[in-house]
């Protein structure tokens, strides 16, 4: 029988997946961006989960809001992305020290 | 009950397969084709939890905006990928030591005796027969979450005018069309009128 454990197990698997992702992948800042989508859809699927078996419509509509919200930050971290390398040849986080934070 | 347990069980070793392939493969193309596949088995299991708008929504809008965005981000940039894979093994310890120390925790306040189980949370009955997701959604996101939704417009404009101005750029030394330029010439500037005398006709 499936319970709202087994759901909410798969949305943390993939969210600690995720972490992980980040810590390996530190120096390609679009796999970073990857994992944050992964991350995103860890955490909907918990939305859902819960939705259905509170028979709750409103965590859809959550979700609906992070897709959204997704969706505008993907397009303009890929629009930094190809402006930075656009003029620095690289997207080596390493290389982006500019800042000297 | 069995099938849908199937179902789940293979979409769910699918979805944390491809989950690993993104965080560990190479080639960053083949990345995003494996989060294309994540992002499919995600939307099976969404429909066997009965939001079949949403995982609709994903397929179109995620895999079939978002992962082409990023699939042509990749393919258009000429990415050298052998610095950014230094430290690959280097953090590798330190990510899997954290990640399952995460995985370990959620998982014991999930698998708790009597928080997320059957009796707390019992298995709602399929939805009848006629039943619409997108109706439902659509009358919640019209009444309660009209503001909330017109807001996300706002916001996906906001982004579309980033994206153009962030990217937009004038080269010098490139002849393009001026089309406010076109637009905004007066007669005189273009157009001389010259008086002169008419030319006679040789006389024979």
């Amino acid at each position: 029988m499936l319970t709202l454990a087994h759901f909410l197990t798969l949305g943390a698997i993939l969210f600690s997946l995720s972490i992980a992702g980040i810590f390996i992948n530190r120096k390609n800042i679009i796999i970073l961006l990857m994992c944050i989508e992964l991350m995103l859809l860890a955490v909907n699927m918990n939305f859902i989960a819960f939705s259905r078996f509170l028979g709750n419509l409103d965590g859809q509509i959550f979700v609906f809001f992070i897709l959204t919200v997704a969706a505008a930050e993907a397009g303009i971290g890929l629009a930094i992305l190809v402006v930075l390398f656009r003029n620095r040849q690289t997207i080596n986080v390493a290389e982006l020290d500019d800042l000297k934070g | 009950m069995i099938v849908q347990q199937l179902i789940f069980y293979v979409f769910a070793l699918t979805l944390v397969s491809a989950a690993v392939a993104v965080v560990t493969v190479r080639n960053s193309v083949y990345a995003v084709l494996f989060l294309v596949l994540a992002f499919f088995s995600a939307a099976a299991i969404w429909m066997l939890l009965e939001a079949e708008f949403l995982a609709i929504i994903l397929v179109v809008v995620y895999v079939g905006a978002v992962m082409v965005l990023f699939l042509f981000v990749v393919m258009m940039l000429d990415i050298n990928q052998e610095p950014l894979k230094e430290g690959f093994i280097r953090y590798l310890p330190v990510a899997v030591v954290v990640a399952i120390a995460m995985a370990v925790e959620l998982l014991m306040v999930l698998w708790s005796r009597g928080r997320f189980g059957v009796e707390m949370f019992p298995v709602p009955q399929p939805n009848p027969v006629g039943y619409s997701n997108t109706r439902e959604l659509g009358e919640l996101l019209y009444t309660n979450y009209l503001l909330p939704f017109e807001v996300a417009g706002v916001v996906l404009l906001v982004a579309i005018i980033a994206a153009v101005a962030l990217t937009l750029r004038t080269r010098p030394g490139i002849r393009t069309q001026d089309v406010g330029a076109q637009v905004r010439t007066r007669r005189d500037e273009s157009v001389r009128l010259v008086k002169m005398k008419s030319e006679k006709p040789r006389s024979v």
